[in-house]
């Protein structure tokens, strides 16, 4: 017996009997196509992550206050409030004068409703320095950013994302006009350029006033919720974020690393962090997914103990003219793994239709979204199904090869 | 001496209650023999060619085939021996609908390690024996009775058998097809097959040289034929 003439039965069974052949391998169509979606979108939600690093630039490093694990999320993800990163820490820097720093940003956020006229938009303000445009690389479409000295002063001023000053002022020009946020009146002195691409496109929402503004007038803080640092060149990330980790420690009187109060990362290690949570959510949702591989498996097993009580003669048969039980266990198993892998085929298929139709659906709403089926997530899709096929299979085939030639072949 | 029984008994248990169905049989078959074996049912018949032809074993006796004891062989070396050593044809036919004729054909040679040009060459060499050049690629449902006979007894040819076993191979035909089918095993066992052919009808089991009889498992008769039947042609002349 060999695996052509078992594929070319198990082909001639799936043809035999189109609609039961196509109902028992619905749950491992299903089951396989979820995976395949699951794993697609999830590795192009971190592609897109990752385009995000790129539209960032390689040369940021990020001080977050609290401890982390070096890999793990920030501390602050689950909504932890951690105070122990000052603006001071920011000036600190500053002062140290390390020739590979360009420029230091401390920022701090909320969100409320901005007043202008009839217009009520509920949007995020950031409370940061007035080297804000040097840090992120940001360009003005209009106007100008704040001073150091309005920073330092309290001042009332504002600087509009691009999409933000849409949103409110339309097409009327937003310089010089009043708009209020928790009762504090704010004059409009800049636009920002618009900045599109991943998930940046959010700072084209958002609003920005001097930090300390934000922190005294709307916030009632003292501390920032995180800083940022440019450094000239991406090789010289590492010696920075050491440097600003002895500036810190000695700032906040740590003198054992293990006791330290802030992360200090660069923008990629951060955004692999985040593309490790997307990770373990994809993992999570692959293991539900797998499931309903389960129940496709028992329903295989059931139609593949019926196919064997229908076929009992030709297994008597088989027995007659020499075929030994491992033989017909080999010939079962094969014809159950093959309907499963023709099942994940199909499912691999349509998981592929799936991810491509969201890509395109993505795209059309402007995210740089990736259609990725990666290899790997088609092996496994394989793998799974062939697998899937064996271990259900077994039953069937144990009972298939122990049936009583004289028997099976006088069954009527 | 092909076949050699001494004292075969079979018992079938159901519960408390034991069938004796082969109660002491002896007999020896030679190479290239053609016998029947003949009684009612019930008497065992089947039975008995259920033990020869390695499908069944022996509560108790012994069982030697071409000089080996078949009773201390492993399963799978029966189906070994059943693979290599037996032809079977049988009265329902037990040809596959899923499959044409020359793949039901070639089946057994799937299990003897039979290269696959050597499987095509032989299934239409034997095909073409039996006057079935022109049904390779029927499916069998689509056959006569006496058809379908005729692709069997080729199956059962492909592995060049030691024994063909024929358990009432004309059981379900009708009598010209019957004939036909008896014809093709006369010729068999002029070219030197042995033959072993399981039936109930006299008629039937005098186209064989000897017919061993039984009643109740035992042998009441062992004896040559006499007046063998022989049919010469497909028109049912019948020559003494």
């Amino acid at each position: 017996m060999n695996l052509v003439e078992s594929i070319t039965s198990a082909y001639k069974t799936l043809v035999h009997n189109k609609v039961r052949s196509f109902l028992t391998m619905l749950g491992i169509v299903i089951g396989i196509m979820s995976v395949i979606v699951v794993m697609s979108l999830g590795d192009s939600a971190k592609g897109l992550i990752l385009n995000e690093v790129k539209t960032l630039g390689s040369n940021l490093i990020i001080i977050m206050p609290g401890k982390t694990n070096p890999k793990g999320p920030p501390s602050t993800l689950f909504g932890n409030v951690v105070t122990t990163l000052k603006y001071k820490d920011a000036t600190q820097i500053l002062k140290a004068d390390n020739p590979h720093i360009e420029s230091v940003c401390a920022y701090v956020q909320g969100t409320d409703v901005l007043s202008w006229s009839d217009n009520n938009p509920i949007l995020t303000f950031k409370g940061v320095m007035s080297t804000y445009i040097e840090a992120e690389g940001a360009k003005l479409q209009a106007g100008r950013f704040f001073t150091e000295e309005e920073d330092n002063y309290n001042a009332r001023v504002i600087v509009l994302g691009s999409k933000a000053a849409k949103d409110i002022f339309g097409e009327q020009n937003p310089l010089g006009e009043k708009v209020k946020i928790r009762k504090v009146n704010f004059t409009v002195i800049g636009v920002l350029a618009e900045r599109g691409g991943g998930l940046a496109q959010t700072q084209d929402k958002e609003v920005f006033i001097p930090l300390k503004t934000a922190q005294n007038l709307l916030l009632g803080i003292d501390y920032v919720s995180s800083i940022r640092v440019k450094v000239d060149k991406s090789e010289n990330i590492n010696d920075t974020i050491m440097y600003i980790e002895d500036v810190l420690r000695r700032s906040h009187n740590i003198h054992n690393p293990d006791d330290d109060d802030f992360t200090v990362r660069s923008s990629e290690t951060a955004i692999e962090a985040i593309a490790q949570i997307t990770s373990a959510v994809q993992f999570f949702l692959v293991a539900i997914a797998s499931i309903s591989l389960l129940v496709g498996g028992f329903g295989i097993m059931n139609i593949m103990l019926a196919t064997v009580q229908e076929r009992t003669r030709e297994i008597g048969l088989r027995k007659a003219v020499g075929a030994k039980n491992s033989d017909i266990t080999l010939q079962f198993l094969i014809e159950t793994s093959f309907i499963t892998l023709v099942a994940g085929v199909i499912g691999i298929i349509l998981g592929a239709l799936i991810s491509w139709l969201v890509a395109v659906v993505a795209q059309f709403f402007g995210l740089q979204w990736d259609f990725i089926v990666s290899p790997f997530s088609i092996f496994l899709g394989c793998f799974v199904s062939v697998g899937v096929g064996l271990i259900f299979g077994i039953a069937p085939a144990r009972r298939a090869s122990l049936l009583n030639p004289i028997e099976a072949l006088h069954y009527e | 001496m092909l076949i050699r029984v001494k004292d075969l008994i079979k018992d079938y248990e159901e519960g408390e209650v034991v069938t004796h169905v082969l109660r002491g049989l002896s007999f020896e078959i030679k190479k290239g023999e053609f016998v029947s074996i003949m009684g009612p049912s019930g008497s065992g018949k089947s039975t008995l060619m259920h033990i020869l032809s390695f499908l069944d074993k022996p509560t108790k006796g012994q069982y030697f085939f071409e000089g080996k004891e078949v009773n201390s062989l492993s399963d799978d070396e029966l189906a070994e021996m059943r693979s290599k050593k037996v032809g079977f044809i049988f009265q329902s036919f037990n040809l596959l609908n899923r499959a044409n004729v020359l793949e039901n054909v070639m089946l057994p040679m799937y299990y003897s390690g039979v290269s696959a040009t050597e499987r095509v060459f032989r299934a239409k060499k034997y095909l073409s024996e039996v006057g079935l050049d022109h049904r390779l690629y029927y499916n069998p449902a689509n056959l006569s009775g006496g058809e379908k006979q005729r692709v069997a007894i080729a199956r059962a040819l492909v592995n060049n058998p030691e024994v063909i076993f024929a358990d009432e191979p004309t059981g379900n035909l009708d009598s010209k097809s019957g004939f036909q089918v008896m014809k093709i095993l006369q010729e068999l066992n002029e070219k030197g097959n042995t033959i072993i052919l399981v039936t109930h009808e006299r008629n039937t089991a005098e186209h064989a040289e000897r017919i061993i009889t039984l009643r109740d498992g035992v042998i009441i008769d062992d004896s040559p034929i006499t007046n063998r039947q022989y049919y010469t042609n497909e028109n049912q002349e019948l020559k003494k």
